[in-house]
């Protein structure tokens, strides 16, 4: 069918739209998520031409395309591809683009503009797109002619998915989406100035295996990088072949099975004991994948104070950025992983290590207050994994609810979890997860998110509706800007400020108005009863999940302290 | 420290904004910038000053701007055999009385006059910042009434020591 679609378009008139459709075709789009506008009119006149070709999503808000083309990523591994209007079509975009570029997804954003003659005399719904996004995309473009444009197309692509995932924003002004081109196009293109290095230098990959050799406390950082490079089988081989403990960050959940008996869990701010004291104790780090963000490291000063430190990144710029490292490797993840198993993995000399890191995970393990009558969110997020055998692809928002489901969602496998961990983008959670169900139509997508940020994107419950994505959404409703709430309680002796305070509409009504099924939970009983069902079918849910206003998330790292300063480890 | 570096970037729209951004954006002291084309076409170099804390601030700054699409070659030239310009001209305060002294000063700089009216005299002086900047002191008790400089350009003399410790930033070599 997208063939013979792209036959059709071809005998037409060939406008610059056209030809954005065609490359779009070409580059095996399946899926669109756009908003139209004035700008971008002549480009959904091709889309109206190319019907069939691809899926186009309409979300209520652009906020909801770019979040939903970032999980579709995500999940998937494919560029999530939006289009949004001029003006504030593109400014409604901004949200997503920090997001996709501080989390590396690929996503590539079309965003009309206004007439080339026009640029820069403030006319109507014109915005400096270009000034406004090159600070958060990995490259952008504003197409000047209508020649360039299937080459822009392709480079934007190739941008967006090679070395470091990235969004890429493509500006096109509406005199040239709407005029008419005869010729055909070049289309071929050279980018001298970015080669990214994908294969290790061998001789960085023996000082590794020599530091490994000698190492007593080794330890493996795993980050979302594994799982980009879809290496995670290999990590597996390299950290049991050499019996190395792993500790995954936020985003790398999923790179290593969380019930594996060398997982340490997550580390960082909200990470495990275990985790953080392996951090902090070992004297070889090898991070594969992950950036030193300064929620997992803590106060550098106190970050792996006695360790030698291998950094695995493809990109350049990420090593020795935050952590002074002996050993850099300029690679993909899963090609240096390949490297390092084809060494031999003489077997190393670090059975107290293994012992100490087992002992930790085993005497100070995540805990949490169970009560009678109510609900803890984290035995909520126990009640999710153990119903859905920890299989689901898992979206979260951010806040408390996105820590409990990081540290209790113990996840297996990779591309299951999406999450915004470097922005922390309140509303991110929902239309990732619409966005997730579209990459991936046989999965189970549990939506998990706070009462706050739920209200800042759940426009998108039209979404739900109209395609009947049978998403579940799990509201876990504590009533408050939970981890504000957390933070002031901590650090602010308790002053609530607009933490607590809210309305909130009644979220069954909302679904129902949505004509999707709506459920409160108040007791574990009725969770109980009604998550097990609301799973089993494949209808979206809405479940507004009442649970412990002043519950906590612990363990915890203060601002500016140290790993080895957590607080909250034991009751 | 003060460092010298040169990037090779492809003249496309927008490059100048992305490059200028980033410094700002990671927050590096910038003392000066100067683009021009160069002898290929579509390609142009940017030549910045730089003041960075330390080795790994500097590290950071030449593969961030390595890392932009358009950028084609990062060098830190600081410590390599250079030759490198700058202009400035400087509108000093000068009545007739003076103008001779003022000539007396800036001859052994190699400085020229370029324009001159009742009240003052603009002074033109081309060399590296240092000759620059002591130029401008001498002439700074006369009354300084304008002055614009063009930042530094540079880049490596046709023949490198052998014995020049050549600093290399990349991971790769
Ligand atoms: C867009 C945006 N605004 C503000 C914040 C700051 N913030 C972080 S967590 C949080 C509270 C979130 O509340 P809720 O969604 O109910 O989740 P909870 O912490 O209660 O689980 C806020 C306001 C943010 N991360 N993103
Ligand atoms: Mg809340």
């Amino acid at each position: 069918m997208k063939a013979e679609a792209a036959q059709k378009v071809k005998t037409a008139p060939r406008t610059g739209a056209d030809l954005l459709v065609d490359s779009l075709i070409e580059q095996g789009v399946d899926t669109l998520f756009g908003y139209p506008g004035g700008a971008v009119l002549p480009i959904y006149d091709a889309i109206y031409r190319a019907e069939g070709s691809f899926d186009h999503v309409l979300p209520r808000h652009e906020q909801g395309a770019i979040h939903a083309a970032e999980g579709y990523a995500r999940v998937s591994g494919r560029p999530g591809v939006v289009i949004g209007t001029s003006g504030p079509g593109a400014t409604n975009l901004i949200t997503g683009i920090a997001d996709a570029m501080m989390d590396s997804l690929p996503v590539v954003i079309f965003t009309g503009q206004v007439a080339k003659g026009v640029i820069g005399t403030d006319a109507f719904q014109e915005s400096d797109v270009m000034g406004i996004t090159t600070p958060i995309t990995k490259h952008n473009y504003q197409v000047q002619q209508i020649e360039e444009l299937p080459r822009v197309v392709k480079e934007a692509f190739h941008i967006a998915t090679t070395g470091r995932p990235g969004p890429v924003v493509v500006d096109i002004p509406k005199d040239i989406s709407s005029k008419v081109h005869e010729k055909d196009v070049e289309s071929t293109f050279h980018l001298p100035g970015y080669q990214p290095t994908v294969h290790p230098n061998p001789l960085q990959i023996n000082k590794l295996h020599d530091a490994l050799l000698q190492a007593k406390k080794p330890v493996i950082l795993a980050g979302a990088g594994i799982i980009h490079s879809k290496g995670s089988e290999d990590l597996q081989n390299f950290a049991k072949n050499y019996s190395i403990p792993v500790v995954t960050t936020l985003l790398g959940l999923g790179s290593f099975p969380g019930s594996d008996e060398l997982s340490l869990g997550m580390g960082g701010m909200h990470g495990t004991y275990s985790a953080n004291r392996a951090l902090y104790e070992c004297d070889l780090l090898i991070n594969i994948g992950a950036r030193f963000d300064d929620r997992l490291t803590g106060n550098l000063e106190h970050f792996a104070p006695n360790a030698k430190v291998a950094h695995v990144d493809i990109d350049p710029a990420e090593i020795g950025k935050n952590v002074p490292t002996t050993i850099p490797i300029v690679s993909d993840a899963k090609a240096a992983l390949e490297a390092l198993n084809k060494r031999d993995a003489a077997k190393l000399d670090h059975q107290e290590w293994l012992d100490k890191t087992n002992k930790n995970k085993v005497e100070y393990p995540l805990w949490h207050d169970d009560y009678e009558d109510q609900i803890s969110p984290q035995w909520l997020m126990k009640k999710v994994h153990a119903y859905t055998q920890g299989k689901s692809i898992v979206t979260t928002d951010v806040g408390q609810h996105q820590m409990w489901a990081a540290q209790y969602y113990s996840f297996h496998q990779p591309n299951k979890w999406v999450t915004s961990g470097g922005l922390g983008t309140m509303g991110f959670g929902f239309p990732a997860a619409i966005g997730a169900q579209l990459a991936s139509p046989e999965a189970s997508v549990i939506s998990i998110v706070g009462d706050g940020g739920f209200q800042m994107t759940m426009q998108e419950l039209s979404l739900l509706q109209e395609r009947k994505i049978p998403v579940k959404v799990v509201i876990v409703n504590n009533q408050a800007l939970g981890m504000v709430r957390q933070w002031q309680e901590k650090f602010y002796e308790e002053r609530y400020s607009h933490s607590l305070a809210q309305s909130q509409p009644d979220f069954v009504k909302l679904a129902e108005s949505y004509e999707i099924p709506g459920y409160k939970i108040e007791t574990k009983e009725d969770l109980e009863r009604v998550l097990p069902d609301v799973l089993n079918n494949d209808q979206p849910a809405v479940i507004d999940c009442r649970v412990m206003q002043m519950e906590n998330v612990y363990p915890m790292i203060a601002p500016g302290k140290g790993l080895h300063e957590m607080i909250g480890v034991t009751r | 420290m003060k460092r010298i570096v040169t990037a090779i970037v492809h003249n496309r729209s927008g490059v100048l904004n992305r490059v200028t951004g980033l410094l700002s954006k990671r927050q590096f002291n910038i003392e000066s910038i100067s683009v021009g084309r160069t002898e290929t076409e579509g390609v142009s170099k940017m030549t910045f000053v730089v003041e960075v804390e330390d080795e790994r601030k500097l590290e950071q700054l030449t593969k961030q701007l390595n890392k932009q699409i358009d950028v084609l070659k990062v060098s830190d030239i600081t410590d390599k055999a250079i030759v490198a310009r700058e202009l400035a001209m400087v509108k000093v305060i000068s009545n007739p009385q003076i103008r001779s002294e003022i000539q007396g000063i800036i001859e052994p700089f190699r400085a020229t006059v370029i324009d001159v009216s009742r009240e003052s005299m603009t002074v033109q002086v081309t060399g590296n910042s240092d000759k620059v900047d002591a130029l401008i002191d001498l002439l700074r008790p006369y009354g300084i009434k304008e002055l614009a400089r063009t930042g530094l350009t540079a880049f490596t003399r046709g023949h490198q020591p052998q014995v020049a410790e050549i600093k290399s930033y990349s991971l790769l070599k």
